[in-house]
């Protein structure tokens, strides 16, 4: 490195530190990681949406690690469908209820809630549970039907997607948490946490028009990554998704997987899928087009799993 | 006597409130069955053959004239409040300034019955045109509602920016410009009308208003002259909205008085009453003429009318030529519960209520996709996320025609309104060798489904038999211009087969498999 650029990123750093340390921050809990030796990934099994959420959260180091006190915080759930908790279409309801609950405890300032949905989306918060979860753990749901509340980013790395019109609450908060649910998917074969990110962004259709797998993989190597994906795999679609047509295509499997890793988790996710629907990971492109463009790993081994069953 | 006006500015706005209001309401919030408001309007109750509505109506106006005219319809009270808000910039001398005319019978009997005969033809053109409630619904809609939304959505960038999620941004695309210049016609003659000339509308063109007028001649209340204590002072002509206050010979015209009462109070004798007609044997100048004046008109009559007869007739052939792609040429596609096309352009009067209410604004009014006769009837138009939501029913729920049937949410949801045509030589999955899957992903009953293609890849199928047209695949297909996937409109609504359930996985998973 030059001494010139040396001394500028310096003064750019140094300028950032100052004028906004929470930002600086909330890239804090990765490096952490490393050093306290707390696991890459928390896998629970057994128990009801919100006790498993709180095991992991413990397991990780308590949700203080991800949400200081002032913070404003967004979770993106899915709530593509206009469609009841059990059919599963849309993430656990109570799961969300609690996330919002540990964080508001946790001293957030603000919780944010919102998808961009497929679905009308009054509809869709009204019938999924999730408005009244949220609402009622004190946190708010916000808008996602109009282009409004979009602005335009780079995505540097995106091979097919450069840039995007993402939610400016995301855009805009301290922290965010990505919170799929685990589902068959007729177009991308499964969709999990990398998949949700299509509801963070206006233009989906510009996905289905320019190779979803790729502009999937694209879209996750957006600077800004949730503090954790949380995995709700509940209750999931086996058959017909992402909507289902009917409680035939729901199964239960009262799991959570939680992990900062949008590669690792969609792995692990899917190799729980497999066992109720057998799907090859090489179908379900994103998964390792994401591993190429370095979004994390596939390799299961080199991670420090907790696994517990409740 | 003088109580009789503030009653029915009280009852008019009783009927007229919550009618707007649930025109203009975009949330959804209001309770739907405000839409019992417009059943019994007349048109509406007519086609729907609603025989209860009917009746009362009926027996209104035998008793007391057209109190229709002056509370229930909302297209007359609406130009009551335009000519009372106009007054507040007038001269205090020029407030009511309204004269004695003679009515112009030739025009609006033809007018009522040409649209009946063109009705009974098998058009609805004129009926849709004229009939009262069925233009305020369109001028509401068409030119008030889109006000409204704009006013809430800059309200809302406001609310937004201040951290406030209460109110949302409401997207416009039901806009269709034919429909558009004709409410805004409509809405402006009418200005211009009740301002100057009051309820000319009513008493020239309203083919309801001429049918209650034949009924109002003969009502059983009426307002009349006391001849002996009326001073001929012109007063109450001047303030007749209907101009139908003949003062030089105290007679007042019951085919065009509306009963709005405005001229009771300000009688300074108490000589006009409205009273039982039948007291004492009256004789009634008014009516010969009237007969007279049709006898005279009938070859004018017979030539417009034929005239019209013949190019509504015409209007109903659609000429789409020169448009190569099947989408374009495919047929309208009537709302769920339209039955078929003859039951729905016969009873359909473009209301726009449906319009109005359809939470995802995919209903619009048609500009001549059902043909001339057909305008600005609604149908179903396709865009990025616009589709028919498939738990929803509100459109025919709220139908005061009956164009649309009331389907229950689960008949709604069997109920096929167009079927899916797939070009899969165009598809995103043949055409780049690439997933997508849009189609299936958004298809409720999986009548587009994804079956093995190559290299791992999914295309869509279809099984038709079980599509209800609902749209949502045509509606997210990404292939441009015309889409690979699309719903072709159908002449009859028929029942679709249910979607069949998957195979329950009822093994238990107890692991993680990682």
């Amino acid at each position: 490195m030059k001494r010139r650029d040396f001394f500028k990123s310096a003064a750019v750093l140094g300028a950032a530190s100052i004028l906004s340390p929470k930002l600086l921050g909330s890239n804090s809990p990765v490096r952490k990681l490393a050093v306290h030796a707390e696991p890459d990934m928390v896998a629970i099994m057994g128990g009801e949406p919100g006790v498993m959420l709180e095991r992991a959260f413990k397991e990780l180091g308590g949700i203080g690690r991800y949400v200081k006190r002032g913070y404003k915080v967004v979770i993106k759930p899915n709530i593509g469908w206009d469609r009841t908790p059990e059919l599963a279409a849309n993430t656990n309801p109570v799961l969300v209820g609690t996330l919002v609950k540990l964080c508001k405890n946790a001293g957030a300032s603000e919780v944010l809630v919102f998808d961009h949905t497929c679905q009308d989306w009054r509809k869709c918060y009204t019938n999924s549970g999730i408005e009244k979860a949220v609402t009622d753990a004190g946190g708010k749901m916000l808008p996602g039907n109009d282009e409004a509340y979009y602005r335009e980013v780079e995505i540097p790395q995106g091979v097919n997607l450069k840039n995007a019109k993402i939610h400016q609450a995301l855009l805009d908060c301290d922290v965010w948490f990505n919170v799929p649910i685990l589902k068959h998917h007729g177009g991308a074969k499964n969709t999990i946490s990398m998949k949700n990110l299509m509801g963070i962004v206006w233009d989906r259709r510009f996905f289905h028009g320019h190779d979803l797998h790729q502009c999937i993989a694209d879209v996750a190597t957006f600077h800004k990554k949730p503090a954790l994906n949380i995995v709700d795999a509940y209750r999931i679609i086996r058959t017909n998704g992402p909507q289902g047509k009917s409680l035939s295509d729901v199964v239960m499997l009262k799991s959570l997987i939680v992990s900062p890793d949008y590669v690792a988790v969609d792995t692990a996710a899917l190799k729980l899928f497999s066992q109720v629907q057998p799907t090859d990971i090489q179908d379900v492109r994103y998964i390792g087009l994401a591993q190429k463009l370095h979004v994390g790993t596939e390799n299961l081994e080199k991670l420090n799993i907790k696994r517990v069953k409740m | 006597m003088k109580l009789l006006k503030p009653i029915r500015v009280i009852i008019a706005l009783f009927f007229f409130i919550p009618i707007v209001a649930f025109f203009l309401d975009f949330t959804g919030k209001l309770p739907r069955h405000l839409h019992e408001l417009l059943h019994i309007q007349w048109v509406p109750a007519l086609l729907s053959l609603n025989l209860v509505v009917i009746g009362v109506l009926f027996a209104l106006s035998m008793i007391f004239g057209r109190v229709y005219c002056s509370t229930i319809c909302p297209l007359g009270v609406f130009q009551d409040i335009i000519a009372w808000k106009a007054r507040l910039f007038k001269k205090k001398k020029k407030k009511f300034s309204f004269r004695y005319s003679r009515p112009n019978n030739l025009m609006r009997y033809s007018i009522l019955v040409i649209t009946v005969i063109v009705f009974i033809f098998g058009s609805s053109f004129l009926v849709i045109l004229f009939d009262p409630y069925s233009i305020f619904g369109r001028i509401i809609s068409q030119v008030f509602r889109p006000l409204v939304i704009w006013g809430n959505n800059g309200l809302a960038l406001i609310f937004n920016k201040m951290n406030n999620f209460s109110l949302y941004q409401v997207e416009q695309i039901a806009f269709i410009p034919a429909v558009f210049i004709i409410a805004i016609s409509f809405l402006l003659l009418i200005s211009y009308w009740s301002v100057n000339h009051g309820r000319l509308f009513c008493n020239l063109v309203c083919p309801v208003g001429s049918l209650l007028g034949l009924f109002s001649k003969v009502s059983l209340f009426h307002i009349s002259f006391d001849n002996s204590s009326c001073t001929s002072c012109g007063l109450c002509a001047k303030h007749c909205k209907s101009e139908c206050i003949d003062v030089k010979n105290k007679i007042v015209d019951d085919s065009r008085c509306v009963t709005c009462f405005n001229c009771l109070p300000e009688c300074k004798n108490g000589s006009l009453k409205y009273a039982f007609r039948y007291q004492k044997v009256e004789k009634i100048p008014e009516e010969k003429s009237v007969e007279h004046a049709v006898n005279k008109s009938r070859r004018t009559f017979l030539m417009v009318s034929g005239a019209l007869v013949t190019s509504a007739a015409l209007a109903k052939t659609n000429h789409l030529i020169g448009q190569k792609d099947s989408i374009l040429t495919r047929k309208p596609i009537m709302p769920p519960g339209a039955k078929n096309a003859d039951h729905f352009n016969a009873h359909c009067t473009a209301c726009q209520l449906c319009v109005s209410k359809c939470p995802m604004q995919v209903i619009k009014p048609a500009s001549l996709e059902y043909g001339l006769s057909g305008i600005m009837q609604p149908h179903l138009v396709f865009s990025t996320e616009v589709f028919c939501t498939y738990e929803c029913n509100i459109c025919s729920a709220v139908c005061p025609t009956g164009a649309l049937q009331l389907l229950h949410v689960n008949d709604k949801k069997l109920t096929q309104i167009g079927v899916v045509k797939l070009r899969l030589d165009m598809c995103q999955v043949i055409v780049h060798n690439t997933d997508c899957g849009a189609c299936a992903e958004h298809c409720p009953t999986q009548a587009v489904h994804m079956v093995p293609y190559k290299n791992g890849l999914t295309r869509p199928e279809i099984t038709p038999d079980i599509c209800i047209g609902c749209g949502a695949c045509e509606s997210i297909c990404p292939v441009r211009p015309y889409k690979a996937i699309y719903v072709e409109g159908l002449q009859v609504q028929t029942r679709a087969k249910k979607p069949q359930d998957a195979k329950k996985f009822d093994r238990k998973i107890d692991n993680f498999g990682f």
